[in-house]
C-alpha cells in the first residue's frame, strides 16, 4: 500500500516540480519549433551552404546524448564565462536537442506533399510563397501533427534531465522529498504518476490523430 | 581551454575505458530487450484474452515514463523493498525494462505490416497458427524490423549516458571526473566525448539507412 501522506504532506513541492516540468517542456517546444523550422528550411532550400549547415546540425545533435548537451550549457559554457541558472541551462539543452528531431519531422512533412501540387499551384498563377503558404504548408501541417505530438511526449519525458542539474523539475523535487523523508519507492511512484498525467493523454491524442489521418488517406 | 592537457594519454585511455562500459551496457541491454520485446510483441499481436490487454497497459505505462525515473527506481527504490542491485546491473535492468517496451512496439508493428492474406494462405495450406507465425510471419517481419531496431539501438547508446546519475563508470561519468580536475579541460573533453558518440551513432545510422533502402 502506498503511503499517501507523503503525497499530501508534500503536495506543494510536487506541484512546483510539476509546474516547472510543464514550463520547461512548453518553452523548449516553442524554441525547438523555431530552430527546427529554420533548420528544415535550410535543408530544403536550393542553396548549398545552407543545406550543409542544416544537415550538420541535425546529424550531429541527433547522434549525441541529451545529457551531454545539457552539461555543455551547465558546465561547459560557464568554463568560458557564460553562466545560466540550472533551469535555463536545462531548458536550453532540451531546446537544442529537440530542434534536431523537429527539423526532421518538418522536412519529412514538406517533402511528403507531392511535387505536382507546387507545379499546379505555380501554373495557376500563384507565386512561390503563395503556393507554399496556401497549398503546401496546410497539407504538410496535417501530416506533421502526429509525429510532432510524439516529439512533445519525448520532450516531456526528456525534461527529467533537469533533475540531474538541480533544475527544479519534478525529478529534482522527487529526489528532494525522498532525501527528506528517507522514502524512495513511494516518492518515485508519485513522481511517475505525475509524468503519466502529462504523457498518457498526449499519447492517446496522438494515437487518435494518427488513426484519423490514416483513414483520410 | 587547455586542449593539450585535456587530451593527455592517460585521459584518453580513461575515456576509452568509459566508452567500453557504455558499449557493454548497451549491447547487453539491447540483447535482453530484444528477446523480451519479441515475446511481448508476439503475445500482443496474438490478441490473447486478458494477457494482451494487461501487456498493453504495461507497455504504454513504461513507454510514457522518463528513462531517468526508471534508473532511479531500479537503483534507489528497489533496495527499499529488499532487491539490491549493483550500479552496473541496476542500469542494465532499467534499460531493459524501458527498451523492451520500445522494442515490443517495433515487433508488433512489424508483425502488423505483414498482409493478412499471407496468414490466411498459410492457414488454409494446413499450417497451425504457431507454424504460420514462426515460418511465415516472423521471418518477413524481422527483416522489416531491422532499420527501426538499429535506430532504437542508437537511442539506447545515447541513453546509457543517463546512468551518470548513479555514477556508473561509463563515458559520461569518466568525462565528468576528468572535468573535475581542471575547468580548462571541460570544453575540450565535452567536444571529444561528443565526437566519440557521434562517430559510432552516425555510422550505425548510415547502416540503418542502407538497410532501409534494401528491404522496402
Amino acid at each position: 500500500m502506498l503511503d499517501y501522506s507523503i503525497l499530501i504532506d508534500h503536495w506543494d513541492v510536487y506541484m512546483q516540480g510539476f509546474a516547472n516540468t510543464l514550463k520547461a517542456s512548453v518553452l523548449a517546444l516553442i524554441g525547438s519549433l523555431a530552430i527546427g523550422t529554420v533548420m528544415a528550411v535550410f535543408r530544403i532550400a536550393p542553396i548549398r551552404p545552407l543545406n550543409w549547415i542544416g544537415a550538420a546540425y541535425v546529424e550531429f545533435i541527433r547522434n549525441i546524448p541529451l545529457i551531454l548537451i545539457v552539461f555543455v550549457f551547465f558546465v561547459g559554457l560557464p568554463a568560458i564565462g557564460i553562466r545560466f541558472d540550472s533551469f535555463t541551462a536545462g531548458t536550453l539543452g532540451l531546446t537544442v536537442y529537440t530542434a534536431a528531431f523537429i527539423a526532421e519531422v518538418i522536412r519529412a512533412g514538406i517533402l511528403a506533399v507531392p511535387k505536382g501540387q507546387m507545379e499546379a499551384a505555380r501554373s495557376s498563377g500563384l507565386t512561390y510563397l503563395q503556393a507554399m503558404w496556401y497549398i503546401i504548408l496546410p497539407q504538410a501541417v496535417k501530416i506533421v501533427i502526429p509525429p510532432m505530438g510524439n516529439q512533445f511526449i519525448n520532450l516531456v519525458k526528456n525534461s527529467s534531465v533537469l533533475g540531474v542539474i538541480a533544475g527544479l523539475d519534478l525529478m529534482y523535487f522527487g529526489d528532494l522529498i525522498s532525501s527528506e523523508t528517507f522514502v524512495t519507492f513511494d516518492v518515485y511512484i508519485f513522481v511517475a504518476l505525475f509524468y503519466l498525467l502529462l504523457t498518457i493523454p498526449l499519447s492517446l491524442g496522438v494515437g487518435a490523430l494518427e488513426r484519423r489521418l490514416a483513414k483520410s488517406r | 581551454m587547455d586542449f593539450v592537457g585535456a587530451y593527455a594519454p592517460a585521459h584518453l585511455k580513461f575515456l576509452l575505458e568509459g566508452f567500453v562500459v557504455t558499449l557493454e551496457v548497451a549491447f547487453l541491454s539491447i540483447f535482453f530487450s530484444f528477446l523480451i520485446g519479441i515475446v511481448i510483441g508476439v503475445l500482443r499481436y496474438s490478441r490473447i484474452p486478458f494477457l494482451s490487454p494487461v501487456l498493453a497497459v504495461g507497455v504504454e505505462t513504461i513507454r510514457n515514463l522518463p528513462l531517468l525515473l526508471i534508473i532511479f527506481f531500479t537503483y534507489f527504490a528497489l533496495p527499499e523493498v529488499g532487491f539490491k542491485l549493483d550500479k552496473f546491473y541496476a542500469a542494465i535492468l532499467a534499460l531493459v525494462i524501458f527498451e523492451s517496451a520500445m522494442l515490443s512496439e517495433i515487433v508488433r508493428s512489424g508483425l502488423n505490416s505483414i498482409e493478412k492474406g499471407q496468414i490466411e494462405a498459410a492457414r488454409s495450406s494446413g499450417l497451425t497458427y504457431t507454424q504460420t507465425l514462426w515460418h511465415i510471419v516472423l521471418p518477413q517481419a524481422l527483416r522489416r524490423m531491422v532499420p527501426p531496431i538499429v535506430g532504437q539501438f542508437i537511442s539506447l547508446l545515447k541513453d546509457t549516458s543517463l546512468a551518470v546519475v548513479i555514477a556508473l563508470p561509463e563515458l559520461m561519468n569518466h568525462a565528468q571526473i576528468i572535468n573535475g580536475q581542471n575547468v580548462n579541460y571541460v570544453i575540450p573533453i565535452f567536444l571529444l566525448v561528443a565526437v566519440m558518440y557521434f562517430v559510432v551513432n552516425y555510422s550505425l545510422s548510415l547502416v540503418s539507412r542502407k538497410l532501409e533502402h534494401k528491404h522496402i
